[in-house]
């Protein structure tokens, strides 16, 4: 038995309310054709596509210089450099340089990276207090929840519960679920947050090498109101989102935003290249398993994802069974195929968590071929045998039958007969196939049957 | 040293050099730049005016309901109607009351309807974000078509800090219902100016 949940079991408990299956699947749906229309409103978005492909191949195979040359040029900049091996370390990184300050309180806009660390349990366990700013983000940490998506964090909540939830902690009149009331309840909070806070850290969508600057993308301008009022401002990346140069920040931005949510850019586009006079600012480079995923040559292709979300809102699996199935986070396709990477006993689960169809990679904006890893990690799962032992044995069985004529004789008939004769025999609950499905209606006969038939007359 | 570890790694692990792609000249839509900024611009939620003269846009400022707070420029055309603080010079929490900043913006793209506005600009950093309202200010001929001939203008020139701004602030985090004024401003007012009438304050 699995210790945790698997990507399966977990989403049978989302399966259970069938109208918010329903909805999630919609909404996401909703989203995933928002983005259609973005994309294809603007000329040459395919060739946008390879050119952002092409440059992410470059950046991986001169990873080791690009870095080099941005720690050169973000330290001329008066700008902190730190290096963090593994989660832990980040979090220690992040801790020193509180204590340094003697920060106790810190706000936080919305970063994928210090969920991977589990920043926040790291910190509070150490006696300070972490808010984070964006909407969604704060909303499921009022929960006390992880996000569900990377950019949609509370994509899995009614109105109706977040309404509970301000009424609870914010304040809110009981029975407000009204999105315009509960945003300006969370502005009002968060404001006075914001106003109060001597340390902020933020996530990085791209460093780039040439300048030694980064750029920070948000639409609720959290990630600036929080640096800006900061004294200390730390920026924690993985290391794979150094791109060469300025220039190229016009293909990714072009690309980021309409794959996301089909807006054609986000509302701020932030480039932090200085401290602001009197002000801190740190970056904290973080591995984490990074640079094992960059020699794995089946799998490094997942370095280049630039956390879009286009993966998660099209894939038929993910809109049915919700983020926190994935149990990782970074949900969705992409998530599943840079989690075995981490922890293959534990996420053994994740690239099985498919139909394969492929349309994860048809929206990638930097061309990940996504689907085809997924194929790839189930092989690498089952050789260092980490696969579903039931699995495995099904499968075996399978091949003995598939490559032995006589076995696969017998068995069939004996499958007709027992669909025929005994239906009670495989249509009950142990039998994971007829789980929402139907056992098909038996054949007469086999097709070697009726040909040894005809060929008899 | 974890720096010295995660190169070593890097370097042992990277693929073989793949060489940088040459960026082409990406398609341009045919249509009026101007005329793409201002449609785009409304589809996000903001508000764009072509305005001749600076007293035009005070006029169109008063008549919007925006000038009755405390309002905030680092243009001297506006003196009359801002409130004297010494921007650069201010504590910038001090600026959490201010109702309206009205900011140059450089250059502005009209695929996307994005404004560009380096810290030198905004005289703080934060003042784009913590006024309730903003008023940006664009010239016709800086307005280009996409961001790549953006970044092409901004090529390698120095800023501490700059920021690209598309609309008000907003989200749709709650069942992905669009709600504008998340943490930044309420709205976005753009006045589109012809070239001679800001040369005396670029």
């Amino acid at each position: 038995m699995n210790q945790i949940k698997n990507h399966a079991e977990l989403a049978d408990v989302f399966n259970a309310d069938e109208d918010r299956v329903d909805w999630h699947d919609e909404t996401l749906w909703f989203v995933r054709q928002k983005r259609d229309r973005a994309a294809f409103s603007i000329p040459d978005w395919e060739l946008l596509r390879e050119t952002a492909s092409q440059i992410k191949n470059n950046v991986l195979s001169n990873l080791h210089n690009y870095l080099l040359q941005f720690e050169e040029n973000a330290k001329t900049n008066g700008v902190i450099i730190h290096w963090a091996a593994d989660a832990q370390e980040h979090n220690e990184i992040v801790h020193s340089i509180l204590k340094k300050h003697d920060v106790q309180r810190m706000v936080k806009s919305k970063s994928m990276l210090t969920e991977e660390c589990h920043l926040n349990e790291y910190l509070e366990a150490n006696g300070i207090e972490v808010i984070d700013t964006d909407l969604g983000e704060r909303i499921v940490q009022l929960a006390k929840e992880p996000p569900s998506h990377i950019v949609l964090p509370c994509i899995h909540k009614k109105k109706e519960e977040i309404g509970e939830l301000f009424h609870e902690h914010l304040g809110t009149a009981a029975g407000v679920s009204d999105p315009q009331i509960l945003t300006e309840a969370a502005r009002q909070h968060l404001r006075e947050t914001f106003l109060t806070r001597r340390a902020a850290l933020t996530g990085i969508n791209f460093a780039v090498a040439e300048t030694g600057e980064f750029v920070v993308c948000t639409n609720e301008g959290n990630a600036d109101m929080g640096a800006h009022l900061a004294d200390v401002h730390i920026a924690s990346m993985g290391f794979e989102k150094i791109i060469p140069e300025r220039k190229h920040l016009a293909v990714f931005l072009r690309l980021l935003a309409r794959s996301a949510t089909g807006q054609p850019v986000t509302t701020y586009s932030s480039h932090f290249k200085k401290p602001a006079s009197g002000k801190k600012l740190h970056i904290v480079i973080v591995d984490n398993g990074r640079s094992k995923q960059l020699g794995r040559k089946d799998f490094r292709n997942s370095l280049k994802c630039i956390r879009c979300g286009a993966c998660m809102n099209t894939c038929p699996v993910y809109r049915r069974s919700g983020g926190h199935s994935y149990h990782t986070a970074i949900s969705g396709p992409i998530g599943s195929i840079l989690a075995p990477n981490l922890d293959m006993k534990k996420y053994a689960d994740l690239p099985f968590a498919s139909t394969l169809c492929g349309s994860c990679s048809n929206v990638c904006p930097v061309k990940i071929d996504i689907h085809d890893q997924l194929y790839k990690w189930r092989q690498v799962i089952v050789k260092e045998g980490y696969s579903d032992p039931t699995k495995t044995i099904g499968m075996k069985v399978m091949n003995l039958t598939f490559s032995s004529p006589g076995v696969f004789n017998i068995a069939g008939k004996i499958g007709r007969k027992v669909l025929k004769y005994a239906p009670f025999a495989v249509n009950n609950k142990f039998n994971p196939w007829y789980k929402q499905r139907e056992m098909p209606e038996p054949p007469k006969e086999s097709f070697r049957e009726w040909y040894d038939r005809e060929r008899k007359k | 040293m974890s720096r010295e570890k995660i190169l070593a790694l890097i370097s042992q692990n990277q693929p073989d050099l793949v060489a940088l792609p040459v960026i082409q000249d990406f398609a341009i839509e045919e249509i009026n730049p101007i005329e793409k900024f201002t449609n785009v611009a409304v589809s996000i939620g903001a508000k764009v005016f072509e305005a001749d003269s600076i007293e035009e846009i005070k006029e169109i400022i008063q008549k919007e309901g925006r000038a009755t707070g405390r309002i905030v420029s680092v243009l001297p055309e506006f003196a009359d109607i801002a409130d004297p603080v010494d921007l650069k010079n201010t504590d910038p929490h001090t600026l959490k009351n201010v109702d309206l900043a009205i900011l140059n913006a450089e250059l502005a793209v009209a695929e996307n309807s994005a404004s560009w506005i380096t810290a030198s600009n905004s005289a703080q950093r934060v003042l784009p974000f913590i006024c309730e309202h903003l008023v940006l200010i664009v010239q016709k001929g800086s307005i280009v078509p996409t961001m790549q001939q953006a970044y092409e203008r901004i090529g390698d020139i120095e800023y501490e800090y700059s920021t690209f701004i598309a609309g008000p602030s907003k989200t749709a985090d709650i069942e992905q219902s669009l709600v504008l004024g998340a943490h930044g401003p309420r709205s976005l007012t753009i006045f589109i100016i012809p070239e001679e009438s800001s040369e005396n304050y670029m």
